[in-house]
């Protein structure tokens, strides 16, 4: 618990705009955390109070009980969305820069630097300049610029945007193996099946506000929307006017229902009796794509 | 001190090593080499008009003029040959292909008419000799027609004596002058291009971070002021390196050209800075000035730089953003200019205290001898206030400006980097 990263009641505003209201979450050491939303829901203001580099106007934010303005450098590691290096600077170059700014000796970037391009099968690309690497191999870059100097904790934004399965294969095989090693990580990422590959805990944010935070299976639980598939040889229209169904939307081979609570599953599954042939009748457990959708779409649908 | 170290040194090997600094060295050696050595270029391409050889056909009336001229010409070894020509032969076609002039002379030798023909008379040399030569042996003739004897006449001509000296403290000799307008001139010619090139250069390469997005990671382990002042003395090294570049090579074709004496220049435009050289011996105090000057001269537009470097996204937005900045050096030089001539109107006293122009004008009225020790101090005190203020004024916008990607007017930019940075006030 000590080394936890404790949100307390984070408020940041620009001016007027709100970015973050009233935000709180924890991350325990060696847990992978994601932060869900859409662009412009207030993730890389997170990141950025968290880096220290924002002040929050309201509530606090700590490492271990101290601020993230008077941590060394090294405790911290960051893989911006907007990814980029100098171009013009060699791989090696760049990153005894990078890394003797986070404190580290020439020596030790060195050492690191080559022990990491030998994971990503990249050594040959140590004396290329930036800009003669392939996208997937300048995010390998990237990545190994944010880890190099052994982060306690590592913030990653949207780190597989952009990458081919393969490449997204082997940076999430780097993550855990960084979790494995105590490392906290906090993630964000558009792509649901990530996170729920990843991660245990999350925070969903829409607009700025925390509309989803806990476990996956917490979440998950709490979401009590269904939605039930149904392969019928007649219009299910009707349905809707039944209590407690949100929506019936018509698809190429089959309807899908949107009802509620769970509890509404058994009324529409009496209202289909008798009207004529059902083939496929089919409750499914919401996905976390659902629920992103649900919880993060609905102010601007 | 460590990140600003390594800021620095990163700022310099970059740059130094980089094509750029290698060609605009190359080009600029190869300007001051040719600017030092053009008298010996011309001169390669073109004969110099006192020593090339003419040949003047002379058509005399007067029977003695051409007797005399010759006489003048053998005495002085010049290169102007005569030769008397018959007054028949003066429609001959060919005339030119052998001689470069005419010169007809008409009346008597002590009141003659002279006329000269030649292809063109654009080059005024050899008229401008022949005619004063003319006029003195005009002169020599009436003298003599006159009886008055030679010591009569140098009694006469015999130059008065006139001194020049200045009753106030801070006023300088004509040649401390020369020398001062000699420094004031390179001074503002180095604050110049100092502030388009490494300003525009500062600028640049903090547009380059922030949009080439490597700012994200270089702010999470420096302070905005720690990259602040590393760029900026990185760069004012850069310069510095290569203005002793340029110095030392001047320096050695210099010597090489001239083998080792002092540039030679001719004619009477430049006898005022040979008697600057000459005379004035070399002032450490004046360089030492004009180097203080440059340096703070330098902080202060670098700064500036810096800030409006933070506040552009795309690096092609950057000379828009320093636009302001270049209007300010432009505007130093033209007043510059004209204060050199008048050093002592009020608008140079008046901008030698504006920030901003100090550099340049308090300089060029403390080197005019037109300031006191009490004003050149004040004006040190004020630049070192303004530079301790634009410094926290652009840290706090250089905070807030690398992480802001969206464009607007440049007020605007400043105004939303100072929300973005605005860390206590909310609170």
């Amino acid at each position: 618990m000590d080394m936890s990263l404790m949100i307390k009641g984070v408020t940041k505003k620009y001016g007027s705009k709100v970015a973050v209201e009233n935000l709180s979450f924890e991350v325990n050491r060696g847990e992978m955390f994601g932060l869900l939303g859409r662009n412009g829901a207030g993730k890389t203001t997170t990141f950025r109070l968290m880096l220290g580099l924002l002040k929050a106007n309201q509530g606090t934010i700590t490492w271990g009980n101290v601020t993230p303005v008077k941590l060394t450098s090294r405790t911290i590691g960051y893989l911006p969305e907007e990814r980029g290096l100098y171009p013009k600077l060699n791989v090696m170059q760049q990153l005894i820069y990078l890394g003797r700014l986070k404190g580290m000796t020439k020596r030790e970037v060195k050492d690191e630097v080559t022990k990491w391009l030998r994971q990503f099968e990249a050594l040959q690309y140590e004396n290329k300049r930036m800009e003669q690497l392939s996208k997937g191999n300048q995010q390998k870059i990237q990545f190994i610029a944010s880890v190099m100097h052994k982060p306690e904790l590592l913030i990653l934004d949207e780190p597989f945007s952009g990458l081919d399965p393969i490449n997204i294969n082997v940076l999430k095989k780097a993550v855990f193996d960084l979790r494995d090693q105590g490392t906290t990580i906090v993630f964000s990422s558009h792509r649901m099946d990530h996170v729920e590959s990843l991660c245990e805990n999350l925070s969903i944010l829409n607009n700025g506000q925390q509309v989803a935070y806990g476990s996956l299976q917490q979440i998950k639980a709490a979401y009590r929307s269904r939605t039930i598939r149904i392969k019928a040889d007649f219009s299910l229209d009707y349905l809707l006017t039944l209590n407690g169904v949100i929506d019936v939307q018509e698809e190429a081979h089959e309807t899908r229902v949107v009802v509620q609570t769970e509890a509404i599953v058994n009324a529409v599954f009496e209202a289909l009796h008798n009207k004529g042939n059902v083939q496929l009748f089919a409750v499914e457990e919401p996905t976390l794509h659902d629920i992103f959708i649900d919880k993060a779409g609905s102010a601007h649908a | 001190m460590r990140n600003i170290g390594l800021v620095l040194w990163h700022t310099f090997y970059t740059k130094v090593v980089s094509k750029t600094f290698f060609f605009t060295s190359f080009f600029m050696i190869l300007f001051m080499s040719i600017i030092l050595n053009i008298e010996a270029i011309l001169d390669f391409f073109d004969d110099d008009p006192e020593t090339s050889v003419y040949s003047v056909a002379v058509v005399d009336e007067t029977e003695e003029v051409f007797g005399e001229l010759e006489h003048v010409f053998d005495q002085r070894d010049e290169t102007i040959h005569f030769e008397q020509y018959d007054s028949s032969r003066v429609s001959d076609e060919e005339v030119y292909d052998r001689y470069d002039a005419m010169l007809f002379i008409e009346g008597t030798v002590d009141h003659p008419v002279a006329h000269y023909e030649a292809p063109s008379i654009n080059q005024s040399y050899l008229p401008r000799v022949l005619e004063s030569e003319i006029q003195s042996i005009a002169e020599e003739k009436r003298i003599e027609q006159s009886g008055i004897s030679e010591e009569v006449i140098e009694n006469i001509a015999q130059p008065i004596t006139f001194s020049l000296e200045a009753s106030d403290d801070n006023a300088r000799s004509e040649a401390e002058l020369d020398q001062a307008r000699f420094f004031v001139y390179i001074l503002l010619f180095v604050i110049y291009f100092t502030v388009l090139f490494l300003g525009n250069m500062i600028a640049s390469e903090v547009a380059t971070e922030k949009s080439s997005r490597v700012m994200e990671l270089l702010i999470t382990s420096t302070s905005p002021a720690q990259q602040m002042f590393g760029k900026i003395l990185g760069v004012g090294l850069v310069g510095l390196t290569q203005y002793s570049i340029i110095f030392l090579v001047a320096l050695v074709t210099f010597g090489m050209g001239m083998d080792g004496s002092l540039p030679q220049v001719s004619g009477n435009v430049g006898q005022a800075e040979q008697d600057m050289i000459q005379e004035a011996s070399f002032s450490i105090e004046l360089f030492l000035l004009a180097f203080v000057y440059f340096v703070l001269g330098y902080f202060l537009y670098a700064t500036l730089a810096a800030m409006l470097g933070s506040l552009v996204t795309r690096i092609e937005d950057v000379g828009l953003a320093v636009g302001p900045m270049n209007m300010l050096v432009i505007l130093a030089l033209l007043i510059s200019m004209f204060s050199l001539g008048n050093p002592s109107a009020t608008i140079t006293t008046v901008t030698s205290y504006i920030p901003f122009f100090t550099p340049m004008i308090m300089f060029l009225r403390v080197g005019m001898g037109e300031a006191s020790s009490f004003e050149m101090i004040l004006s040190f005190v004020l630049l070192f206030i303004s530079i301790a203020i634009l410094m926290v004024i652009a840290t706090r916008v250089y905070r807030g400006g690398v992480l802001l990607y969206s464009q607007g007017r440049l007020i605007e930019m400043i105004k939303r980097a100072l929300i973005v940075t605005n860390r206590e006030k909310d609170n």
